[in-house]
């Protein structure tokens, strides 16, 4: 391992480090525009000079791989004046426009001007200007503000894996763009505005709406898929201003998708805000007290008996206020408790049977992949960024059965159909000789009648692929809601599938799944306790409004099974509550005892009877028991008929970001436009 | 400079697909096949010489250029996005991306050239054609573009018309090589005063015995 001294401190790092990188770990700060930790190194900001002994003349630090007994110099009078040239260089073009700049205040060119630019400028001639670019609803484009680092380039050749933008013509006359008038189209698009060093790219829908030292930042947790991508939420009074990711490496790393990041106007739209009541002569919802509402509900619950009630948990619960419902349930001796309300009925024999087990970030260590029924660029877009990842760095072989999709990678296609698993087993593995296979299957595959045979061979198939060893588990279920995994965990399932024609009473908790809707039967009772207006609400008898994943701590668990905490930013608007405490409220109207009165009281309730809930962040190691091999049932139950994909829309899976303005351009802009061929190099 | 490229202008076409089959399989074989993004500069070749051969024979415009269409085809043929053959196109000066005339006149108007004079020779060019820097004239025959130092600085001033260069121009010989073009005959290329390559006017002034064996002298 080469040894080297920087401003005189010696480190040993392992070769192929580049010096800036070694820098960094002597916590010596060099500026730079071009480089980026997760995107290949062109060099070309010359901002990262250093002064290496022996060189003729300063080299830039991002691109000079390390070497033994180098010696570096960062804070030399030669390589200051070398950035204050560089830094002159940049600025003659850039606009003196600060002041009306979104990247105002989190600019890395207004930052580093203050070390290296001088208080006045030299040039008189005039600037360049360069046409701004129309890329699409999500990102906003001020082209003359561009300093060419080319990391959105690199971002969406690398990362996304769809090359839309490009550097063109030379010299004086080189700009950013798609040149061909498109939309950049991809789900992960957001984040090149993150990467953007400079203002030229910044938010469309937050454009000119605050500014970043005015916000109140609170670190939390997305709800828009069932990632967990870890994220900051922006806040100013009483209203989320914007969503950016925040960086953990076992998940999101620092990216996170458009849903994610742009759905949040839809959190000021179509809220419920009070609690309603439908009025049986004129059937029309009308405003109640929460009084009102609650006794309502528990005069209806108090009637019923238990075996006409029914209990859902929906996409975007969190585990609190889903495990104070199924308490409530069960105080009320109710057992028809569901959370795969789309009929997705995943195996809950033990956890791992419905965990993501690898984990998100051993993808990396995979050396082949086979997805099975699901689209990961739609159900979980930075899984698809990790396996993309993972196939650029050293090409696994990936196949996929079910509908053929449009990914960035290429994949072989193996079948539509469940037949296809067993040939998989076959031919796929054995020929490849995997070390360390995964099996990724979406749990929409499991919305069949044959979902117990179905896991019961894909179960077999691992273990014939040998997906499962020692310090290796590579079967994983691919989850698409926030909310399931956590509701799983705490046991909200029934044990027969729930027929909701014959209930009186249902009571759908953030669920707005048509189904089952459709199913309610007209004389009965239907219990809505959510935070949007959308199609549960138009059916519902009785509205409890509830809080959103902004407005509330609440704990998430994501498809890997991780226990993560999401914060409350602002309050629920209007009368609304946090859901748990609109159970608690319900059962002491029901007589029915919950023992908990504070949050802090539910969390230890939960931990009590699942440890893993206390241990927050951490992945969890479930144990695959022997007996997972023999299966109740014979592959041969499986049913013919093609696997389904249930994600039409990316941009619009549930109730917030169908309220979303943002997203329905997004849908205008980027579901009608064709999908691209091929996949970028 | 050389035109902008407009690719939704009139005159794109809409369709373009490649004559020779056989010199694109050529081409790809040169590069291996991972890295097949590297044929995209001979490939561009290809379409602005293909173009110029149809251009010579049929209908106006007559010169070589590379439409929209060819790249996406390249794209296609090295199966890259489409972006990444508009980057490499528009940073060369050699592909024409708009409609040039059968004879691109390029002018080296960089500081050796000019210095011995390329500003005459441009304007001669200019007054001969009717037409001004960067336009063509309208039978199609010849486009006036000036691009930097073409490294022929010994024999200048100098011009580039196609793939030929010439060297040693005055006003009056450039105008001489310009009718003969457009008469459809084939101008000495080369220096225009009959200059052996690069040797000084007075003839040789070192290894004057080896250029008289060669017989330049």
């Amino acid at each position: 391992m080469p040894k080297l001294t920087i401003n005189g401190m010696e480190i040993e790092v392992e070769s192929g480090t580049s010096v800036l990188q070694a820098a960094e770990m002597l916590g010596i700060e060099i500026p730079r525009f071009c480089y980026h930790d997760r995107l290949s190194v062109p060099a070309n900001c010359r901002m990262c000079l250093v002064e290496v002994k022996g060189a003729p003349k300063p080299v830039a630090s991002c691109a000079m791989a390390v070497g033994d007994g180098m010696e570096v110099t960062t804070n030399s009078e030669v390589i200051q004046k070398a950035r204050k040239g560089v830094m002159e260089m940049m600025l003659i073009n850039h606009p003196l426009d600060c002041p009306i700049c979104d990247q105002g205040g989190e600019c890395d060119l207004q930052d580093q001007a203050y070390g290296y630019g001088f208080d006045r400028s030299r040039y008189r001639e005039t600037k360049r200007a360069v046409k701004n670019k129309d890329i699409g609803p999500l990102i906003k484009t001020v082209m003359t503000r561009c300093i060419q680092c080319t990391r959105c380039v690199r971002f969406g050749e690398e990362i996304a894996g769809t090359a839309d933008l490009g550097l063109l013509n030379r010299g004086e006359d080189v700009e950013i763009g798609t040149f061909v008038e498109k939309a950049v189209s991809s789900e992960m698009s957001g984040n090149m505005i993150d990467i953007c060093p400079v203002g030229a790219l910044t938010s469309k829908p937050y454009a000119f709406h605050a500014r970043p030292w005015e916000l109140k930042k609170t670190e939390s947790i997305d709800v828009h898929d069932a990632v967990g991508s870890n994220i900051r939420v922006d806040s100013r009074g009483g209203e989320v201003m914007r969503v950016l990711p925040r960086l953990h490496e076992g998940i999101n790393e620092e990216w996170i998708n458009d849903k994610t990041r742009f759905a949040y106007d839809g959190l000021k739209t179509r809220r419920l805000d009070t609690p309603y009541i439908r009025n049986a002569q004129s059937g029309k919802l009308e405003k109640a007290s929460w009084d009102e509402a609650l006794n309502t509900v528990a005069e209806k619950l108090k009637s019923t008996s238990p075996e006409k009630i029914a209990a859902f948990a929906g996409d975007l619960v969190d585990v609190e206020s889903t495990l104070a419902l199924k308490d409530l349930m069960n105080g009320l001796n109710v057992s028809n408790t569901e959370c795969r309300t789309d009929g997705a009925f995943v195996n809950t024999d033990t956890r791992a049977s419905y965990l993501f087990n690898t984990g998100i970030e051993a993808i990396e260590e995979a050396d082949a992949i086979i997805l099975v029924g699901t689209n990961p660029k739609h159900e979980a877009a930075l899984v698809n960024a990790r396996i993309r990842k993972t196939w650029l760095s050293k090409r696994v072989p990936i196949a996929l059965i079910g509908a053929p999709v449009d990914l960035p990678y290429p994949y072989e296609h193996l079948g539509s159909s469940a037949e296809s698993i067993s040939k998989l087993t076959k031919a796929f593995a054995k020929k490849l000789g995997a070390e360390k296979p995964m099996i990724i299957v979406g749990d929409q595959i499991f919305n069949r009648s044959d979902a117990s045979a179905l896991h019961t061979q894909l179960r077999n198939a691992a273990h014939k692929m040998g997906c499962v060893q020692e310090g290796w588990n590579g079967f994983n279920i691919l989850h698409r809601h926030a909310g399931r995994v956590g509701a799983l965990d705490v046991g909200f399932t029934a044990t027969q599938p729930i027929n909701v024609g014959d209930m009186d009473v249902v009571y759908l908790m953030n669920s707005d799944e048509e189904s089952i809707l459709s199913d309610c039967s007209d004389g009965s009772l239907v219990i809505y306790q959510g935070h949007h207006g959308d199609a549960a609400a138009h059916r519902a008898d009785v509205i409890l409004p509830g809080a959103a994943y902004t407005e509330k701590n609440a704990t998430y668990v994501n498809t890997e099974g991780r226990v993560q905490l999401g914060k409350q930013s602002v309050f629920p608007v209007g009368d609304a509550k946090e859901d748990w405490k609109i159970v608690k409220a319900l059962s002491n109207r029901l007589n029915v005892e919950l023992p908990y009165l504070t949050l802090i009281d539910l969390r230890e309730r939960m931990s009590r009877e699942w440890p893993h809930f206390d241990k927050i962040d951490a992945l969890p190691n479930e144990t695959w028991p022997d007996d997972m091999m023999t299966g109740k049932e014979k592959a041969s139950n499986c049913l013919k008929s093609p696997f389904k994909l249930s994600i039409e829309n990316f941009y619009t899976t549930n109730v917030i970001a169908r309220a979303s303005k943002t997203m329905q351009e997004c849908v205008e802009a980027f579901t009608k436009t064709k999908p691209q061929k091929k996949a970028a190099e | 400079m050389k035109p902008k490229f407009e690719p939704n202008a009139k005159y794109q076409p809409k369709e373009f697909s490649f004559k020779s089959k056989k010199k694109i399989k050529d081409i790809l074989a040169n590069y291996p096949s991972n890295q097949a993004r590297s044929a995209i500069m001979p490939l561009l070749d290809l379409a602005q010489r293909e173009v110029a051969a149809v251009g010579a024979k049929e209908k106006k415009p007559y010169g070589g250029w590379i439409p929209r269409a060819a790249m996406d085809e390249i794209a296609n043929i090295v199966g890259q996005p489409p972006i990444k053959v508009y980057e490499v196109a528009t940073f060369y000066s050699m592909y024409n991306l708009a409609p040039v005339g059968k004879y691109l006149v390029q002018f080296c108007t960089t500081t050796p050239c000019w210095l011995c004079g390329s500003t005459k020779i441009l304007e001669a060019a200019e007054a001969h054609l009717n037409i001004k820097m960067g336009e063509s004239t309208k039978d199609g025959l010849f486009t006036l573009m000036e691009v930097e130092c073409l490294g022929a600085c010994v024999n200048g001033p100098m011009v580039q018309i196609n793939d030929d260069y010439y060297e040693d121009l005055t006003p009056e010989n450039i105008v001489s090589v310009l009718e003969s073009l457009a008469a459809g005959k084939k101008p000495t290329v080369g220096s225009q005063t009959k200059r052996k390559g690069s040797m000084a006017i007075t003839g040789p002034t070192s290894l004057e015995a080896e250029a008289k064996k060669a017989g330049v002298v």
